[in-house]
């Protein structure tokens, strides 16, 4: 695994120095909490990484059970970068041991999308049969009852191509990931209608996959290039002033730290310029508000919804925008759920070795779901919402998806 | 639950820092009424203290009333965070916490004691600790009614050595009779299990079954039993309960080394008060400055993903910590400063004069610098003039503690962070 192109990467490192080994991490770990096979982020991370080099194996396997969610990093009451490390240090590991095919094809999404999409009844249809599912599952370690999404059958950027943005004061860059794209396109839609509704003007560049999935999966060097050529495709906007801004808080998070401070483009000046200028959709939606900018039109909207907000998103430290924005609406009553993680993690939750922890888990947030008996659960991230829907039985949507509606947009 | 803060675009009240003072000052102000908003750059303090509410230990002898002592103990130590308290001020901190835990998320778990007196608890090396309030689960621990004592050790728990412990009660003077017992229970199998597992492990009936059967048979007529403080974390009083009716005498926990299982309650409890009362926290945000106007700190800056977020404030809450929680920060050349807010420090020790003193409970002069304050926890420069107007400043932050001399810290936290909510709400008037 080749080091970052500049200091960070190793500052980022060097933070274990400041670990006291309070073990607040490890209160906070969602996984550990669940499992008895992952020892926890203090134990695999600023404790074990005193022993890991560049040139020897990895002594300590149950780094792998670490889904990469970022808590760690985010309790942490000395600034220790325990994900970064960590993140780096499953990477070190796959390296040693061969990254399985499984995890080659879930980190690549542009791939199966552009694949799926023209045959999505037939994908979707085979996915969906339990014959199938135990054939993948034998085949690359997918596990059969994991929650896939359904491919939409037509992208997000064919209907952005067609669709003419009116003229407005305002403009942003939509930067909508590949989950809007090929599975929830309507997203997209309802993210343009609202913005569009608020004056705001949007330009929905030709993008691609942010690299997350691979750099969680421990493909460094293909997370780099695919991060990088993002970049590449966003940096006009952000250059000229124009916000980028994303329905999926995972992926901004890639963009605005996380190539940075795991994968090391501490050079990129693409990477840099796009960082700065990107905003989580709530994010934006709420400074809107605050500078007087946001419509607060809307419809009543007598529903009980569940919000859930997920790990990286918390880890954009910017609170809760959603609820703010929920709060906005008459009538509609949001619970705020108290849990850490759904599972999912990205791609973590629909391995076969994995799906059980995931749900173990999720368990405390499907348990508080089916208390509150929301109408909706509200959670940013698609495939978390993926794990809830699945899990809980409700529907699950976006923040985005109840603005729209309580705006009796179409 | 219900979430139902309106955004507006400032704050009344942003606190900096998410340890106990932080987190009642924050409490206290939003249950005003007050819009809120909690800075910190992680989790604080809680998750490494037992949980207790010490108010004031020894002044230097041994306390029995804290109440009844902290006039005199002002007298003597003016520079006191206490001596910008009035005793009643205190008193109703002290309740106003205990209360949060009566109608809490912890189902039932509840604190007990007061300022009339301090109960003596065991601390994990079995020295008896002065406590004014501590939790319900542990009041069963208090040495003064002397007896006899089994203190039960889990092998797999290596936080806590009950032997040690045990030899140590007996030769506390307090007419206590105490031995040790050791389980060999593994929650989950797991290699490296620590005060959280045995915790989750015991708030399932099961594995409490599987304990009172290993134990009950070990135990003599007319002992109560102490366990490590691991009795769980959602419902702590049904699971002490559940041990003390299946070995028919009183259980109570001993705290020890983090995480603190007591200690994750506090913040859970305060957490979830925060929640209720429309009040915000944000993790992983560092604040690296403030804009100023006029002599009043008008926003305060954070560091976030990607970008710095400024944070609009009425009245900011300085609860950051002193130097083990990067609040103050000494530097290699003995500069020590306020690393936030940039406050004048107190109590700094001159060139020359002793900063450490070589006994580790001797008074250090370099632990007792902070952020002096006036009677309204405004701070305030060596001359006694305010360094900002809309500042108020809680816990560690402040001057003049010595808390594990003192027997003092989270009753500083507890006491400061409450006054300082109380004051935003009596200036809002």
């Amino acid at each position: 695994m080749s080091a970052g192109d500049g200091v960070l990467f190793d500052l980022m490192r060097d933070s274990l120095d400041h670990c006291v080994k309070c073990t607040i991490c490890e209160t906070a770990c969602p996984v550990s909490n669940a499992t008895p096979l992952f020892p926890g982020p203090k134990y695999v991370g600023p404790q074990a990484e005193r022993y890991r080099s560049r040139g020897e194996p990895s002594a300590d396997h149950s780094l792998d059970y670490c889904s990469g969610c970022g808590v760690c990093t985010q309790v942490c009451p000395q600034g220790v970068h325990i994900a970064e490390i960590n993140t780096r240090a499953r990477a070190k590991l796959k390296a040693d041991r061969g990254v399985p095919l499984r995890d080659r094809l879930i980190a690549r999404p542009t791939v199966l999308g552009r694949l799926a999409t023209p045959v999505a009844p037939l994908a979707n249809l085979s996915l969906t049969q339990p014959l199938v599912r135990r054939v993948v599952e034998r085949a690359v370690d997918v596990h059969r009852d994991a929650p896939l999404p359904r491919f939409a059958g037509r992208t997000f950027q064919a209907w952005a191509r067609r669709h003419r943005a009116p003229a407005a004061q305002r403009r942003v860059a939509y930067f909508h990931a590949c989950g809007t794209n090929y599975y929830e396109p309507e997203l997209g839609e309802r993210t343009v209608a609202v913005l569009a509704h608020n004056g705001v003007g949007v330009e929905v560049p030709a993008q691609g996959c942010c690299g997350l999935p691979l750099q969680s999966n421990g493909l460094f060097d293909d997370a780099r290039r695919y991060v990088k050529r993002l970049a590449r495709r966003l940096a006009p906007s952000a250059r000229a002033g124009t916000p980028v801004v994303s329905t999926n808080p995972s992926c901004a998070l890639m963009l605005k730290r996380e190539a940075r401070e795991i994968l090391g483009l501490e050079q990129d000046v693409d990477l840099a310029a796009v960082g700065e200028a990107t905003y989580d959709i709530c994010e934006y939606l709420l400074d809107l508000h605050r500078d007087g900018g946001l419509r607060t039109d809307f419809a009543a909207l007598p529903l009980t919804v569940a919000y859930h907000a997920p790990c990286q998103q918390q880890g954009h430290g910017i609170g809760k925008p959603a609820l703010d924005l929920l709060a906005l609406i008459p009538e509609l009553r949001t619970i705020e759920l108290d849990a850490t993680c759904c599972g999912m993690a990205g791609t973590y939750g629909i391995k076969r070795e994995k799906y059980e922890i995931a749900l173990q888990v999720g368990s405390s947030l499907f348990g508080q779901v089916a208390g509150a008996a929301p109408d909706l659960v509200v959670c940013d991230t698609d495939t978390c919402r993926w794990q809830i829907e699945r899990a809980t039985g409700v529907e699950t949507v976006h923040p985005v998806d109840v603005l729209h509606r309580a705006y009796g947009l179409r | 639950m219900t979430a139902t803060a309106p955004p507006a675009a400032t704050y009344d009240a942003v606190v900096i820092g998410a340890g106990v003072a932080g987190l009642s000052a924050a409490v206290r102000a939003a249950e005003a009424g007050a819009r809120v908003l909690v800075l910190a750059k992680g989790i604080g303090s809680t998750h490494l203290a037992p949980g207790t509410i010490d108010v004031l230990g020894y002044a230097p002898e041994r306390v029995d009333a804290p109440g009844a002592a902290l006039p005199a103990f002002v007298r003597d130590h003016p520079d006191h965070p206490y001596g910008r308290l009035a005793v009643a001020d205190v008193r109703r901190a002290v309740e106003w916490f205990k209360a949060r835990f009566d109608a809490g998320v912890l189902s039932g778990y509840r604190y007990r004691g007061s300022l009339d007196q301090n109960v003596l608890l065991p601390t994990a090396l079995g020295v008896p600790k002065p406590s004014a309030v501590v939790p319900e689960t542990m009041i069963g621990g208090d040495l003064r009614a002397g007896g006899r004592v089994c203190v039960v050790g889990l092998r797999w728990l290596k936080d806590l050595s009950a032997s040690y412990l045990a030899d140590n009660l007996g030769r506390a003077g307090l007419g206590i009779e105490a031995r040790a017992v050791e389980l060999d229970l593994r929650p989950e199998r797991r290699a490296d299990a620590n005060a959280l597992a045995f915790a989750r492990a015991l708030e399932d009936e099961g594995f409490r079954a599987t304990l009172a059967e290993a134990l009950a048979p070990r135990l003599e007529a007319g002992e109560r039993v102490g366990l490590p403080a691991v009795l769980g974390l959602h419902d702590p009083r049904a699971v002490w309960e559940d041990l003390e009716r299946r070995l028919e005498r009183p259980v109570f926990e001993i705290p020890g080394p983090p995480p603190s299982v007591p200690g994750i309650r506090v913040y859970r409890a305060l957490k979830e008060a925060l929640r209720r009362a429309g009040g915000r926290i944000v993790l992983n945000a560092v604040v690296v400055g403030a804009e100023r106007a006029n002599g009043q700190v008008t926003a305060l800056r954070a560091r976030v993903a990607a970008r710095e977020r400024t944070y609009a404030a009425r009245w900011t809450v300085l609860a950051s910590g002193g130097m083990g929680s990067g609040g103050i920060a000494v530097d290699s050349r003995w500069n020590v400063r306020e690393t936030i807010l940039g406050l004048p420090l107190a109590n700094v020790p001159a060139a020359g004069e002793p900063r450490f003193a070589p006994g580790y409970f001797d008074p250090q002069p370099l632990s007792r610098v902070g952020v002096a304050t006036d009677d309204s926890l405004r701070p305030v420069d060596g001359d006694g003039r305010r360094a900002a107007e809309n500042v108020l400043v809680a816990g560690a932050s402040l001057a003049g503690a010595e808390p594990w001399r003192e027997k003092s810290g989270d009753g500083v936290s507890l006491t400061t962070g409450y006054r300082a909510g109380e004051l935003i709400e009596e200036e809002a008037r």
